[in-house]
């Protein structure tokens, strides 16, 4: 039903597109979406859906292609963003990387340098340990790390998963020894072995393996337990982890978006055609399947929240980048 | 023999009209993008990506699993016809391919590499199909210190015994390990080595480097040595091929020591790519043609191809049960599984048991189904080698220009790769081995990583390296590959000078 109704919405759009009064702009030639992240990320997987849904609606008549920038933990796509200013036909889909990788490196690039578009989905984090570690809660966890001798696994180097680390330690009284991989798959891993001790990985990045029974989540860092949905092992789903906070491990909220972007110095009338276009792309029911597969939480933010949103993202992350004397000069 | 069973049901799954048609078509877009240089078979698997969506997932890894076979073959056409390889690890493809190709023999080498490789694919399928179980926990036992354990062993066993003089091997392998340090540091989070170049840093990409160290490289050597006077005359044989195919189990011992160190590398996570290189560097070694590799030796072809496709193919399985994705090609399949609706993990095997089966089953048959194809494919191949040289260089410039474009549509990376055609050309002229150089790019960085997460792992302790069985063995093996030349040459003074037969008493040490 909900398909038919867009639809009709949309082949309206079309219609009026052809008349002069709502023909503000439209894309003239291909669109190119820049997956800041390697092929099978969750990045890519956005920008491929993203990209499917508008193709199956007929959204745009213009073809869109995706490539992806994802050297550099993603710099290479925001490089590539600011080097194409004012060209409204690439669009950039990344994460909150856009504004901390340039706060710990020194990369050529700044999230000023890109007109902001949305964030159209949150993914939370969640504290995992190995199936058959003793610690049920997440105070256990701590009890046990202040032995001082707990590895702590994340993708990539001072990005979100170690901010949340050390924020971990600071709020929880710890030490850990934070080691960094390419990608969030491959921690999981890493603790399914057994080399690691814990790891902070997004739902979609260690669902099969606490479906396998390999690690399992102590909890959520989120203000409210997630959405039920389905059972994930025989007993258990997102909906029956508790949050951190109620565990005593207080951090309320620390959250992931997927952002996109255009390059800068587009228009308005450019940057709203694309705020329209992702609009649409989310009322799809395709949308929302993607969204419940991949088990993030489903977001539109755009305009004065999503710069009130990056803003806030910023100090607080620059606090803990500085009192770890990460900042660069 | 309940996994045979499984297997019967897999085989009702993928032996159906739709799904074989699936398999040619799969096989045949492989080849095409296996072919062209700078696409490669994980950006044709993306760009067939989407059109999956709608399929059945069984179905839906069929396509792009055959696909994948595809361009494996695909990849080692240009490696062996032009010396441009299209996948990492057909780049030990090129050392004796193209020189036998170059010799007016590009059907036997072409036959003899698909040949090799689908022997090297049909051990890996078979490792899976009974071992499945036992082979995913192999992967678990894998933390950095046995990755860097790894790769150290795949770098002993080249250097230990390149062909080169050792200290131009270090330089090499020196100036590749600087290569695959540009761009941002796993570890740290910092920006290395780019030179002021906001672009690079996204870092080096391994087939920018090769198409120009190989494919312009080798052009500027060829054009000086005025290689076009000695036109290559290569008959269009279809009874070679099956010659070729038809002599390979003379050389069983090098096939089924292939297929091990293959699988080996597979199941353990070093790569296709790091099992092509040590399955040559082992073979020169041990080969009875070992001192003439490198001119066109048939050994020299069926190491690397049948380790590449062993490793390749059993690459696959930790992708299932562990969601570990082997290649770039498994990442993007993941990818897939996900959008599916799959999730790649131990459950895999006990949820989705027509889909695992249905996938090993396709294994067996899309491998059968592409060396039919690409065997067929042969004389037409190899018939390219009697373009005249006048012709087929400005198209090997045009190849390595728009491959190199076409890795991120970035004009530097054809800057670079034209000035990787001057390196290669320089290492060729003052005799500087190209193979540690490559290697070092490609898995250069990954052991850098898992060597510092090691470190912080046990707080600077080189302890870690030798902490438990397997990790200790693998060093071990490693330092023992690396001595070997030196202990045999010592071993070669105390008896006597210029001993001819100084080779035998070194075949006790064959542990590895």
């Amino acid at each position: 039903m909900r398909g038919t109704s867009l639809f009709l919405s949309v082949s309206a759009a079309v219609v009026a597109g052809s008349a002069p009064a709502l023909a503000a702009w439209q894309p003239q030639k291909p669109i190119e979406f820049v997956a800041t992240a390697g092929p099978g990320g969750g990045t890519d997987n956005i920008a491929r859906a993203v990209q499917n849904i508008i193709t199956k609606y007929k959204l745009t008549d213009q073809p869109i292609v995706v490539v992806n920038k994802g050297g550099g933990s993603g710099a290479e796509g925001y490089v590539y963003g600011k080097a194409s200013a004012g060209d409204p036909y690439k669009v950039i889909f990344g994460t909150s990387n856009a504004w901390q990788q340039p706060l710990v490196s020194k990369v050529a690039f700044n999230y000023t340098d890109l007109t902001p578009i949305a964030a159209m989905a949150q993914d939370e984090f969640l504290l995992w340990v190995k199936q058959d570690a003793p610690y049920k809660t997440a105070g256990d966890y701590l009890k046990a790390a202040a032995s001082g001798e707990f590895k702590m696994g994340g993708a990539q180097s001072k990005d979100t998963d170690e901010v949340l680390t050390r924020m971990i330690e600071k709020v929880g009284h710890v030490k850990l020894t934070y080691i960094p991989f390419k990608s969030g798959a491959e921690t999981a891993v890493q603790l399914a072995g057994g080399h690691l001790d814990s790891h902070v990985n997004n739902p979609s990045e260690s669902l099969g393996q606490w479906r396998g029974g390999t690690q399992r989540p102590l909890c959520v860092f989120s203000p409210k337990r997630l959405p039920q949905g389905a059972k994930v092992t025989a007993t258990e789903g997102w909906g029956d982890v508790p949050t951190c906070a109620e565990q005593g491990l207080d951090i309320k909220q620390y959250e992931q978006p997927r952002t996109v972007w255009l390059p800068g110095k587009v228009t308005p009338e450019q940057a709203a055609y694309f705020v329209d276009l992702m609009k649409k792309v989310q009322a799809t029911p395709e949308w929302k399947d993607y969204i419940e597969k991949s088990s993030q939480i489903d977001t539109f933010l755009t305009g004065a929240d999503f710069d009130k949103f990056i803003k806030e993202d910023l100090e607080h992350v620059k606090q803990v980048a500085s009192e770890q004397g990460w900042l660069v000069k | 023999m309940e996994n045979l069973q499984e297997l019967f049901h897999g085989f009702t799954i993928a032996v159906t009209v739709p799904h074989l048609a699936l398999m040619a078509v799969g096989v045949l877009l492989g080849i095409l993008v296996g072919v062209l240089p700078g696409l490669g078979a994980p950006n044709g698997v993306s760009l067939l990506l989407p059109l999956t969506f709608g399929m059945q997932p069984v179905s839906a890894i069929i396509l792009l699993s055959s696909m994948y076979w595809g361009a494996l073959f695909g990849g080692s056409v240009t490696s062996i016809l032009f010396n441009i390889p299209g996948e990492p690890s057909s780049v030990a493809t090129t050392f004796d391919g193209y020189p036998m190709a170059r010799d007016g023999r590009p059907t036997t080498a072409l036959a003899t590499a698909f040949g090799s490789a689908a022997f090297g694919a049909l051990v890996g399928v078979i490792l899976i199909t009974f071992l499945a179980s036992w082979v995913a926990q192999v992967a678990l036992a894998f933390g950095p210190a046995e990755y860097f354990a790894v790769y150290f062993l795949a770098f002993a066993s080249f250097v230990g015994m390149g062909g080169a003089a050792p200290i131009k091997t270090v330089v090499a392998l020196a100036i590749g390990f600087a290569i695959a340090a540009i761009g941002i540091d796993t570890v740290s989070g910092s920006v290395r080595l780019t030179m002021g170049i906001d672009e690079l840093v996204k870092g080096m990409n391994f087939v920018v480097a090769v198409m120009g160290l190989f494919g312009i490289g080798e052009l500027l050597v060829a054009v000086e040595e005025e290689f076009h006077a000695r036109a290559v005359s290569s008959k269009i044989e279809w009874r070679e091929v099956f010659r070729a195919v038809g002599r390979l189990p003379r050389h069983s011992v090098a096939l089924l020591r292939s297929a091990a160190i293959g699988c080996w590398m597979g199941i353990t996570p070093g790569g296709p790519t790091a099992a092509s290189f040590m399955s040559y560097g082992i073979a020169r070694r041990f080969s009875r043609g070992g001192r003439y590799f490198g001119t066109g030796e048939v050994e020299g072809i069926i190491s690397p191809e049948t380790a590449d496709h062993a490793a390749g193919t059993s690459a696959l399985l930790p992708m299932l049960s562990l969601g570990i994705p082997g290649s770039a090609t498994a990442a993007v399949m993941m990818g897939g599984l996900m959008i599916w609706g799959l999730n790649p993990g131990p459950m895999l095997f006990v949820d989705q048991k027509d889909f695992v089966w249905g996938l090993i089953a396709s294994m067996y048959v899309g491998n059968i189904v592409a060396v039919a194809l690409v065997l067929l494919t042969v004389p037409v191949f190899a018939a390219l080698m009697r373009i005249p040289f006048v012709i087929i260089a400005p198209l090997i410039v045009i190849i390595c220009v728009v491959g190199a474009y076409s890795v991120s549509n970035s004009y530097l990376d054809v800057v670079m790769m034209l000035g990787f055609g001057i390196v290669g050309y320089l290492f060729k002229r003052l005799f500087y081995p190209l193979a540690p150089l490559v290697l070092a790019i490609v898995i250069g960085d990954k052991a850098e990583d898992a060597f510092r997460q090691s470190m912080l792992m046990s707080k600077g302790s080189l302890g870690i390296f030798f902490a438990n069985k397997l990790v200790t063995c693998l060093v071990v093996g490693g330092i023992a590959l690396l001595l070997l030349p030196l202990v045999l040459q010592l071993a070669r003074l105390w008896r006597k000078p210029a001993s001819p037969a100084a080779e035998t008493p070194s075949q006790e040490k064959v542990i590895i």
